[in-house]
């Protein structure tokens, strides 16, 4: 019951927020919506037993990622021009729809192999033993960082002053 | 009525649905992105809801979404830069400005 109530109100947040992005005009208030939607899924993984991924979600996209989204809003001076729609508007919003619509239909028709057995808590030893075990994903752990490496190396060459 | 695997997905899809539409209908380069950002986060919860729910013991869900949000954040830092480096010679992130290498 707890749960239904929790869903339902960090679903309707992390939907209106995520409206808010793409509607409002003004950049800076859409970027600070986006924040309030990362939170919600971060609840929204609360509400799933993800505990480390809700911390890592905090900590990554609200810590982090937002931080990086405001200071190039701020570093680009467009808020006074806002974000308006360029002429596709009419046919985004029908692939939008039909996209909606085509998944809704997929879902509500597949018959899912739900299983019944309790989630793991907590799951921050499990995802270790996965990520850093034998058998497990230590190759893309490994290349991970490298890919990491080279998008801060491109990013400092692509902003550096010649 | 019990929350189930259907209401996370389609609660997923409405996400990925406003990105997606974001993502093509505005001219602001970092609303672009920021839209990209949110279907990232869509596909984020299909992915826990689908580990939760299919596989409850496996967790291999959850490592796919760090794998995700890994490559988003790589994904979010060269965007920005190159938006920045756009906006220095160009002075605009108007996207249906930026058409050097249309033909």
């Amino acid at each position: 019951m707890g749960i239904s109530i929790a869903f339902w109100v960090l679903a309707i947040v992390g939907v209106v927020a995520a409206l808010a992005v793409v509607l409002l005009r003004d950049v800076f208030r859409s970027a600070l919506s986006l924040v309030l939607c990362f939170l919600a899924v971060a609840g929204i993984y609360i509400t799933l037993s993800a505990d480390f991924l809700a911390v890592v979600q905090i900590l990554i996209y609200v810590g982090a990622i937002s931080v990086l989204i405001i200071l190039a809003v701020m570093l680009t001076r467009e808020i006074q021009r806002g974000s308006p729609s360029n002429r596709l508007q009419i046919p985004a919003l029908i692939v939008a729809l039909i996209f909606l619509g085509g998944v809704v239909f997929a879902v509500l028709n597949t018959p899912w192999a739900v299983s019944s057995a309790p989630p793991l808590e907590p799951t921050t030893s499990t995802l270790a033993g996965l990520l850093f075990g034998g058998g497990g994903f230590i190759l893309p752990v490994e290349i991970a960082p490298l890919l990491l490496l080279a998008a801060v190396l491109g990013a400092i060459a692509l902003v550096r002053e010649k | 009525m019990a929350i189930g695997l259907g209401h996370y997905l389609i609660l997923s899809a409405v996400l990925f649905s406003i990105g997606l539409y974001g993502a093509l209908a505005k001219r602001n380069a970092i609303v672009i992105l920021m839209s990209i950002e949110l279907m990232l986060n869509a596909v984020n919860i299909a992915l826990v809801a689908f580990s939760r729910y299919i596989v409850p013991v496996l967790l291999t869900g959850q490592v796919f979404t760090i794998f995700v949000m890994v490559v988003a954040a790589a994904e979010a830092a060269v965007g920005l830069a190159i938006i920045i480096s756009i906006y220095r010679y160009r002075e605009t992130i108007d996207v249906t400005k930026i058409n050097l290498m249309k033909w």
